[in-house]
């Protein structure tokens, strides 16, 4: 990669991101619409790189659960794992996934959401937004889930999504849909060092010079589960306290104010531009962490502010909106899932209506 | 006087969980043995299973990784191929490996893992009550067959260990018994192949241990050692698949 600036989809924008971060472990199962993500792994992920003189690993492996799984064994033994997929992929990865934050293990889980419930279609959707911010699994966890809105800030949050996986020991979800994923745009590469895997004193290494260590999920004894717990819930509230973010657009005179992510982000923000050029006072809030969600984003505003989440499900960002203003003010809802995305003229014919 | 005998050093000195007359004592014992007479204790990484040898990391003083049920060989595919310095293997009951984890096991052996599996077959579900395993024998009760394994309902016995022998990327499987103090031996001798052929690069080595549970099969320790050597082994032969 000699270039600076090169032409890329989302997909492999989010695949140059995780090695430019380090990953040196990537399994998958074919799924579209990402399957370009595995494609550009298997190209580039055994190839050595200053800063990693010896190549990664890469695995097709023989099912979604598998992958997950050996995403969990490459983090225990100390890689910087990934694996992607696609929505029912991601659903058969959710046993793993409680596995590895009940572990507390590191990893980074691409998700280019595709429609459903079931097979659905390979249409673009944002219909796991509940999956991907409770949890997915069984258990009390959460992921830290970034939903980049662009190819360059693909490429840029996935970077991120690993370092913020190895602070907290988490797993972090990469959240996109089918057009983020498929979309090409220009990505100015980062010209930092590939970083080499951190320290981990808790990995499997073999036990020379120290007392074995046991990588596990697993609590029998009374009471100890329920301080473990404790202790993942103190790890999610200082996450809460410090890893909210959010782009904000035109709030100081706002008296609607639209709130998208990802790509349903970019067509509300056109449809602000036409509203603002007809002299209609929108703004604009774009989650970029969907947990922990900005919920100081949407405090302390006047009552008169309304808010307009749009999004390509049938209202599910939309609970978190609601849940973070409180009663305080009317949160409105427009929405469509299954190939259906709601348009520029959708959102502005609903606006004016607000107004 | 030169010591012949002693407390293996991968084995804590603890009590084990297990029921009287269960073979995963024995197992674990045999497993660290190996490990001491091959000297690759600080370079082992064990993963333990999901059923009765959930907890085996309480007993063995190496690195261990748990694994969900049935993933243990994508956990070790992994954590080889990350690190294929150290010696990685799997201890996994009949219903981690040969019924919830079947993919995981053809596929892991069938790409040549170079990874060695301890299969520890006694013919049910040990730590949820006694149900039916994928191993389970004709005829044989279980609280999920309570007139007995009916082949019209439950199909036969799986030979996971010859199913694995047909593939390529596999280069040893053994079947053995903990019926008496010579097959213990011999499992031993089968256990220890199979983490020198990971040393050596041979690939994927399986030993299948046949082991009691006296518990789950309504006999006392004695009989159920004897039901092995009667029945059990008439329907699993023991000896060099591959």
């Amino acid at each position: 990669m000699l270039r600076k600036r090169i032409l890329i989809s989302g997909n492999e924008a989010i695949a140059e991101g995780a090695i430019q971060a380090g990953c040196n472990f990537y399994a998958g199962y074919p799924i579209t619409p990402q399957n370009e993500l595995i494609a550009y792994m298997a190209k580039y992920m055994p190839v050595c790189r200053p800063g990693r003189e010896s190549g990664g690993v890469f695995i097709q492996a023989e099912s979604e659960l598998a992958a997950i799984n050996m995403v969990y064994g490459a983090s225990a033994a100390g890689a910087r794992a990934m694996t992607s997929s696609s929505s029912p992929g991601v659903s058969l990865k959710q046993e793993g996934i409680s596995y590895i934050s009940g572990s507390q293990l590191p990893a980074v889980i691409v998700n280019i959401m595709r429609g459903g419930p079931g097979l659905g279609n390979i249409a673009p959707a944002q219909s796991d937004y509940f999956q991907a911010t409770r949890g997915g699994g069984h258990g009390d966890y959460r992921l830290i889930v970034l939903a980049p809105a662009g190819v360059q800030e693909a490429y840029d949050l996935t970077q991120t999504g690993f370092r913020l996986a190895d602070k907290y020991r988490i797993a972090v979800m990469i959240l996109g849909d089918g057009i983020l994923g498929q979309m090409m745009e220009p990505v100015k590469l980062s010209t930092k060092k590939i970083t080499t895997s951190p320290l981990r004193p808790w990995a499997l290494t073999g036990c020379k010079g120290r007392k074995p260590n046991i990588v596990k999920s697993f609590f029998l004894r009374e009471g100890d589960l329920e301080k473990f717990n404790l202790k993942l819930q103190k790890n999610y509230q200082v996450i809460k306290e410090n890893e909210a973010r959010c782009e904000d657009l035109l709030l100081d005179d706002a008296k609607i104010i639209l709130v998208a992510y990802g790509t349903m982000a970019r067509i509300a923000k056109s449809a602000l531009n036409q509203l603002r050029l007809a002299g209609k006072k929108v703004g604009l809030i774009r989650p970029i962490s969907l947990w922990p969600f900005p919920e100081k984003a949407f405090q302390s505003r006047s009552k008169k502010v309304k808010y307009l989440v749009i999004e390509m499900s049938y209202g599910q960002m939309v609970e978190d909106v609601r849940l973070a203003v409180n009663g305080f003010t009317q949160v409105d809802f427009l929405g469509r899932s299954g190939g259906g995305i709601p348009s520029e003229e959708e959102i502005i014919n609903r606006v004016n209506k607000l107004i | 006087m030169e010591k012949i005998f002693a407390h293996p050093e991968a084995l804590y000195d603890v009590s084990t969980h297990y029921c009287p007359g269960c073979g995963h004592g024995i197992v674990h014992r045999l497993v660290a043995e190996v490990v001491d007479e091959l000297d690759i204790r600080e370079r082992t990484i064990g993963i333990a299973p999901v059923g009765c040898a959930v907890v085996a990391y309480d007993y063995w003083k190496f690195d261990c990784s748990e694994a969900a049920h049935g993933r243990a060989l994508a956990v070790a595919t992994a954590i080889k191929r990350v690190r294929p310095q150290n010696v990685v293997f799997t201890y996994q009951g009949d219903g981690d490996l040969a019924a919830i984890g079947t993919n995981e096991t053809i596929h892991a052996a069938n790409r040549g893992e170079n990874l060695t599996v301890v299969f520890i077959n006694n013919a049910v579900y040990g730590m949820t009550g006694g149900q039916m395993a994928p191993t389970t024998l004709l005829g044989q009760k279980t609280s999920t067959t309570i007139d007995g394994r009916q082949i019209e309902q439950h199909g036969f016995p799986l030979k996971i260990s010859e199913i694995l022998a047909t593939l390529p990327g596999v280069c040893f499987v053994e079947r053995v018994s903990l019926h008496n103090p010579q097959e213990v031996f011999k499992a031993k001798q089968a256990i220890k192949q199979a983490f020198k052929n990971q040393i050596d690069n041979s690939g994927f080595s399986l030993v299948e241990v046949l082991s009691p549970c006296p518990t789950y099969w309504g006999l006392s320790p004695k009989e159920a050692l004897d039901w092995i050597r009667s029945v059990m082994q008439k329907e699993f032969p023991l000896g060099r698949i591959k």
